[in-house]
C-alpha cells in the first residue's frame, strides 16, 4: 500500500500532466514526460541499487533508433515500433549488464561508459542511422490501427499513459520484495550475500529493468519528435540524466520526475541564452552537491518528514 | 620497401612517433588525475577545463601582458594551481567523507561553468597561439619530418612525468603522501599537516593540467571546448592504468597514444573509440587496471 | 555580452504600421535559428540576427511597406531534435511564419520536414547539404547561399585545371564530410584528375598529424579537406607545422569561412584556395553594407552566411508584400516567381527546386604582406558564373522538378 503522502503526490502529478497542456505547449510536456521516465529508470539503478551508470544514453538512443527505423522503413504500427525499440534496449541491457554488473562503484561506471562509447561508435558508422542527420520524418502512424497520432492530443494521451505506466512499474518494483533486497544490497552487499541472496542476479535484474524502461522512454521520444539522432546516444546525455536525478533527489520516488522537468524547462525556455544554459546547469550541479545532496524532493520529503 | 599490413615500415615509424607525442599529453593529464585520485579520492572532472584554462591563460598573457611562451610555461601552472587550491578549500573539502560520486558530480558541474564562461567571453572559433620562435621549424628524420616543437613536447612531458614519479615514490615527502593515502589519521598523529598536504596535492595536479594546456596551445586551437572531449579519454587512460597508480598512468598514457596512432592508420574512423574498447576489456580481465593494486 | 545581444534580438522592434488583412495575426514573424553558442557560432550566430534585422529595417524604409515584422532568435545547439522542437514551438505557439539561417545540415533537414508539414516558409542559408534541393527538396524552402555541390565544383574543377590533378582527402567522418568528399571526387574525376587516397577522421579530432602524414606519403599534389570549423582550422594549422605546403603539396579547403581564416591568421592560412558565395570586399555595395553591419555587430566582419540571411529575408518580405499573404507555401512560390535583386548578390533567380542562383567565387588567401586593412584576406582567383555554379536542376532528383 502506498503511504498517503505518495498517493497524494501521485494524484497531484497525474492531475498536473492532465491539466498542463491546456496552458503549456504539449510537445514540451511530452518531452518532459519522456525524460522523466528516463530519469526514473536511471534512478531505479542508482537510487535503489546503488549503481551509477555512466552510459544510460545507449538505451535511450538504441530504442529511439530501433523504433524510428522500424516505423519508417518497415512500416511498423506505433505500438509495435515502441515495443520493438524497448525490446532492443532490453536486449542491449542484458548483454551490457552481464559484462558491467561484475564491477562495482567507479569501475562499474567506467565499464558502462566504455560500452556506451562503443555503442555510440556503432551508430555513428552504421548506415541505417543516417549518421549525424539521424533518422528523420518518422511517421507517427495509427495507434492500434485507429487512433491517429498525428493529432497532438492523441499523441499526448499516449505519452501520458506510457509515462504513468512506466512510473507505476518503477514504483511497484521499488516497493516489492525485489526492491527491498536491492536496497539491502546497496546498504551492505556482503551481508545481503551472507543472507543467501543471489546478489548478482538481483543487480542484473535491476539493470535490465532500468535499461528496458529507459528504452521505453527513448522509443516514445522518437515517435513524438519523429526523429532519432546521435544526441540521444552521446555521453553528454548520460551525464544529463545524472543531473536530473541528482537535482530531483536520488532514491526518491518523485525526484527524478521533478528533476527532469526542471532541466527540460531550463533547456527549453533559456535556449536563446546560449552558453548561459550550460553555466546555469553547472551551478545547479555544484549547489546540489554542496548544499542539498538529497535533491529538491528529498529535501522536501525530509522537511515534511514523509517519504516522497 | 618493406611493408607491414600494407603500410610501409618507414611511414609506420612516423606514426609511432606521432602516437608518442599525443601520448605525452595523455600522460601529463592522466598523471595529474591519478595523483589527485590517489590522495583525495576525488575524480577530478574539472581536469579538462583546467587544461583549457592553461591554454587560455597563456593566450591572455601573450596578448594582454606581452609575456611569451616560456613565461607562460612558468606562470600559468602557478596561477591555475592557485585557482585549484581555492576550489579545494572552498568546495571539495566537505566532500571527502562522502561517496566518490559526489566529488565527480561537483567537478563535472564546475567544468560546465568554467567552459561556459570562457565560451561567452571568447566565442568558439578558437584563437591562434604563436609557436615560440626557438622551437619553430623542424628536422627531417629520414622517415618523417619532425617539428621541433613536437620533439620538445615529448622530452618535456617525459621529464615532468618521471620527476613526479620520482618525488612520490622515492622521496620522504612522497612517502608521507603515500602514507596519508593509506591512513590519514595516523599520519596526522605523527605531526604532519595532512589537510595542507591534500590541498597542495590538488593544486599540483591542477597545475599539471594547466601545464599540458600551455604546451598544447601552439599546436591546437585555443578554444573553450578543447578539454571537454579529452577528459573522458584521459579518464579511460587512468582507469586502464589503475586508478591512483602513478607509473600506471604514465605508461598507459604513452602506450595508448601509440595505439591510438596506429588505429589512425589501420582504422581511422575508430581512433576515438579504440581507447574505450581497451578500457572495457581491461576492466573485464583486470578490474583494478593494468598497474593498480587489487583492494 | 552575447546574452544581452540575443535578448535584444529576440525582443526586437515592434515596427509601426498596421498589417494587411491577409497576414496572420497581424505580424510577420521571422525566426532566426542557428548555433549561438558552440562550434559555428561565429559563422552565423548572433550576427545572423543582426543581418535579419537590417534586412527588415532596410525593406520597410525603402518600400514604405505597411508590414509589421518581428525577428526572433534561438540556439539549436547543432542538435536536430532541439532544432525541430524549437521550430514546432515557434510555429504552434509563437506563430512564427518563416525560419531563417539554420546551419548544420542535419538540423536543416529536420527543420525542413517540420516546416513542410506546417505549411510555413524556410529560408536556408547556413546549411550545406545539396540534398536540401535534391531528394529532400520542399515546396516550403529556399536554399540561398551555397551547397556541397557548389563548393566541390568550384574548388575541384578550378584546382584540377591549374595542374592539381592528384588528390588525397582528409574527410570528417560524418554525413556532411562524406557528401563533400563524394561531390568533390566526382568533379575531380570528371575534370581528368585522380584520387590517390582518403582517410576518414573522426569529427572534432584534435590532432591531425597522423592523417597529414598519410597524406604526405601518398605524394598527392592536393590535400582536400572535406571538413568544417575547428577540424579545418586544426588541420591547416598542423599542416603548416609539418611543413606540408613547403614540401610542395597544396591544401584545398572545401568549406572555409572568413571567420576560419581570421582564427588561423594569414601566416598559417596563406595560399589556401576555396570557394565562397560572397565576400565583403567584392564591390562598392557589399563594402557599404559591411560598414553598417560591422557597426551593428560589435566590430566583427560578416561571413557569407550573414549576407545570405540578409538577402533571403529581404526577398522573402518582398514576396510577402507581393503575394499579400504570409502563408508559407504561397510566399515561397512567390519568391520563386519573382526575380531576385539585392545589393549583395545582385540580380538572380530561384529555381523550382528551391535553389537560389548566383555567382560563386574562387578565392585565395593573401600573404600577410598583401593585406592592407582589417579583414583584407582574399584575392579573387576566378568568378564562377551563376549558370555554372550550381548543380543542374535535372540532376538533383528533386520531385518538384518535372
Amino acid at each position: 500500500m502506498m503511504p498517503r503522502s505518495q498517493r497524494n503526490a501521485l494524484a497531484l502529478m497525474a492531475a498536473f500532466f492532465l491539466a498542463a497542456p491546456l496552458v503549456v505547449y504539449p510537445v514540451f510536456l511530452m518531452k518532459a514526460m519522456c525524460f522523466a521516465l528516463f530519469a526514473c529508470a536511471f534512478n531505479l539503478l542508482i537510487g535503489f541499487g546503488g549503481l551509477l551508470s555512466f552510459g544510460h544514453a545507449m538505451f535511450l538512443g538504441t530504442a529511439g533508433y530501433a523504433a524510428a527505423y522500424s516505423a519508417k522503413s518497415w512500416g511498423f504500427a506505433p505500438e509495435l515500433a515502441i515495443l520493438f525499440g524497448t525490446a532492443c534496449a532490453a536486449l542491449l541491457g542484458l548483454v551490457t549488464g552481464l559484462i558491467a554488473i561484475r564491477r562495482q562503484g567507479i569501475y562499474f561506471a567506467m565499464t558502462t561508459l566504455a560500452l556506451a562509447q562503443m555503442v555510440y561508435f556503432y551508430y555513428l558508422q552504421a548506415p541505417f542511422t543516417g549518421g549525424e542527420d539521424g533518422i528523420q520524418a518518422v511517421p507517427r502512424g495509427m495507434l492500434f490501427g485507429f487512433i491517429d497520432l498525428k493529432n497532438a492530443w492523441a499523441m499526448y494521451g499516449t505519452v501520458f499513459v506510457i509515462f504513468m505506466a512506466g512510473f507505476l512499474l518503477v514504483y511497484r518494483a521499488i516497493h516489492s520484495p525485489f526492491g527491498q533486497v536491492l536496497k539491502a544490497i546497496r546498504e551492505n552487499e556482503p551481508r545481503a550475500l551472507s543472507l543467501g541472496y543471489d546478489v548478482t542476479r538481483y543487480k542484473l535484474l535491476a539493470y535490465l529493468l532500468s535499461a528496458t524502461l529507459a528504452g521505453l522512454a527513448g522509443a516514445t521520444k522518437a515517435l513524438v519528435f519523429q526523429l532519432a539522432s546521435l544526441t540521444d546516444v552521446h555521453w553528454t546525455m548520460s551525464g544529463e540524466v545524472v543531473l536530473m536525478t541528482l537535482l530531483g533527489g536520488l532514491g526518491t520516488v518523485f525526484g527524478p520526475v521533478v528533476g527532469a522537468f526542471i532541466i527540460i524547462t531550463m533547456e527549453n525556455y533559456l535556449a536563446q541564452l546560449g552558453a548561459w544554459v550550460t553555466i546555469a546547469q553547472g551551478v545547479i550541479f555544484v549547489i546540489c552537491v554542496l548544499t542539498f545532496r538529497r535533491g529538491v524532493i528529498g529535501e522536501l520529503g525530509n522537511w515534511l518528514k514523509k517519504p516522497l | 620497401m618493406t611493408e607491414i599490413f600494407g603500410v610501409p615500415t618507414q611511414a609506420l615509424f612516423g606514426q609511432l612517433l606521432i602516437g608518442l607525442i599525443n601520448g605525452s599529453f595523455y600522460a601529463l593529464l592522466s598523471l595529474g588525475l591519478a595523483v589527485i585520485f590517489g590522495l583525495l579520492n576525488i575524480i577530478n572532472f574539472t581536469h579538462g577545463a583546467q587544461y583549457m584554462m592553461g591554454a587560455f591563460l597563456a593566450y591572455i598573457l601573450a596578448n594582454k601582458a606581452g609575456l611569451g611562451y616560456w613565461w607562460s610555461l612558468a606562470l600559468v601552472p602557478l596561477l591555475v594551481g592557485a585557482f585549484g587550491i581555492a576550489i579545494e578549500r572552498s568546495m571539495l573539502k566537505p566532500l571527502y567523507k562522502l561517496d566518490h560520486l559526489y566529488g565527480l558530480l561537483l567537478t563535472f558541474g564546475l567544468a560546465l561553468v568554467i567552459q561556459g564562461l570562457f565560451r561567452n567571453e571568447y566565442g568558439t572559433s578558437g584563437l591562434p597561439y604563436a609557436m615560440p620562435a626557438e622551437l619553430a621549424g623542424g628536422r627531417n628524420l629520414g622517415f618523417m619530418f619532425l617539428p621541433n616543437y613536437r620533439a620538445w613536447v615529448i622530452v618535456a612531458s617525459l621529464a615532468i612525468c618521471l620527476g613526479t614519479w620520482f618525488v612520490i615514490e622515492k622521496t620522504k615527502l612522497g612517502s608521507y603522501l603515500r602514507a596519508a593515502t593509506e591512513n590519514p589519521a595516523l599520519v596526522q598523529a605523527f605531526g604532519i599537516n595532512v589537510p595542507r598536504m591534500i590541498t597542495l596535492t590538488y593544486g599540483f595536479g591542477v597545475a599539471l593540467a594547466a601545464l599540458a594546456g600551455v604546451m598544447a596551445a601552439p599546436i591546437y586551437q585555443v578554444s573553450p571546448q578543447m578539454g571537454a572531449d579529452l577528459i573522458i579519454v584521459v579518464f579511460a587512460v587512468v582507469v586502464i592504468g589503475g586508478m591512483g597508480s602513478i607509473m600506471g598512468s604514465i605508461l598507459t598514457g604513452f602506450g595508448l597514444g601509440v595505439i591510438e596512432g596506429l588505429t589512425k592508420v589501420f582504422y581511422p574512423e575508430a581512433s576515438n573509440t579504440v581507447i574505450f574498447v581497451i578500457m572495457a576489456i581491461v576492466l573485464m580481465i583486470k578490474p583494478a587496471g593494468l598497474f593498480g593494486a587489487q583492494k | 555580452m552575447k546574452m544581452k545581444r540575443t535578448i535584444i534580438a529576440a525582443a526586437l522592434a515592434a515596427l509601426a504600421g498596421t498589417a494587411g488583412a491577409q497576414v496572420s495575426d497581424g505580424v510577420v514573424k521571422i525566426g532566426v535559428m542557428n548555433d549561438m553558442s558552440s562550434l559555428y557560432a561565429d559563422i552565423g550566430g548572433p550576427g545572423s540576427v543582426v543581418a535579419a534585422k537590417m534586412a527588415v529595417e532596410d525593406y520597410l524604409k525603402a518600400t514604405k511597406s505597411k508590414l509589421k515584422v518581428e525577428v526572433l532568435a534561438a540556439d539549436h545547439q547543432n542538435k536536430p531534435d532541439v532544432g525541430s522542437q524549437i521550430v514546432r514551438q515557434w510555429i504552434d505557439v509563437d506563430k512564427v511564419d518563416a525560419i531563417a539561417d539554420v546551419p548544420t545540415s542535419s538540423v536543416a533537414l529536420a527543420v525542413s520536414e517540420v516546416v513542410k508539414q506546417k505549411g510555413k516558409a524556410f529560408l536556408i542559408t547556413g546549411a550545406a547539404s545539396s540534398d536540401l534541393t535534391g531528394k529532400a527538396c520542399s515546396p516550403n524552402s529556399v536554399h540561398w547561399l551555397y551547397d556541397t555541390w557548389m563548393l566541390a565544383n568550384g574548388t575541384g574543377s578550378a584546382i584540377v585545371k591549374t595542374g592539381g590533378d592528384t588528390w588525397f582527402f582528409i574527410t570528417a567522418d560524418y554525413a556532411f564530410g562524406h557528401a563533400l568528399e563524394r561531390d568533390t571526387e566526382a568533379v575531380v574525376l570528371k575534370s581528368g584528375g585522380k584520387v590517390v587516397g582518403k582517410v576518414r577522421a573522426p569529427l572534432n579530432t584534435q590532432d591531425f598529424s597522423s592523417f597529414l602524414l598519410q597524406a604526405q606519403s601518398s605524394k598527392a599534389k592536393i590535400i582536400g579537406l572535406a571538413n568544417a570549423g575547428g577540424d579545418t582550422i586544426n588541420s591547416i594549422k598542423q599542416a603548416a607545422e609539418f611543413g606540408i605546403v613547403k614540401g610542395g603539396q597544396n591544401l584545398a579547403g572545401l568549406l572555409v569561412f572568413i571567420t576560419d581564416v581570421h582564427g588561423l591568421g594569414l601566416d598559417k592560412a596563406q595560399g589556401l584556395i576555396f570557394t565562397e558565395a560572397w565576400y565583403w570586399d567584392l564591390n562598392e555595395a557589399s563594402r557599404a553594407w559591411t560598414k553598417r553591419f560591422v557597426a551593428a555587430n560589435k566590430g566583427k566582419y560578416p561571413s557569407m552566411d550573414h549576407a545570405g540571411v540578409y538577402a533571403a529575408v529581404l526577398h522573402y518580405l518582398k514576396a510577402v508584400d507581393a503575394a499579400k499573404t504570409d502563408d508559407g507555401t504561397k510566399a515561397i512560390a512567390q519568391m520563386k516567381k519573382m526575380p531576385t535583386d539585392d545589393p549583395l548578390f545582385g540580380k538572380g533567380r530561384i529555381r523550382e527546386d528551391g535553389r537560389k542562383i548566383h555567382n560563386a567565387y574562387l578565392f585565395e588567401v593573401k600573404k600577410p604582406s598583401e593585406s592592407k586593412y582589417p579583414y583584407d584576406y582574399y584575392k579573387l582567383r576566378a568568378t564562377i558564373p551563376a549558370d555554372q555554379a550550381f548543380r543542374p536542376e535535372k540532376e538533383g532528383g528533386c520531385p518538384l522538378v518535372k
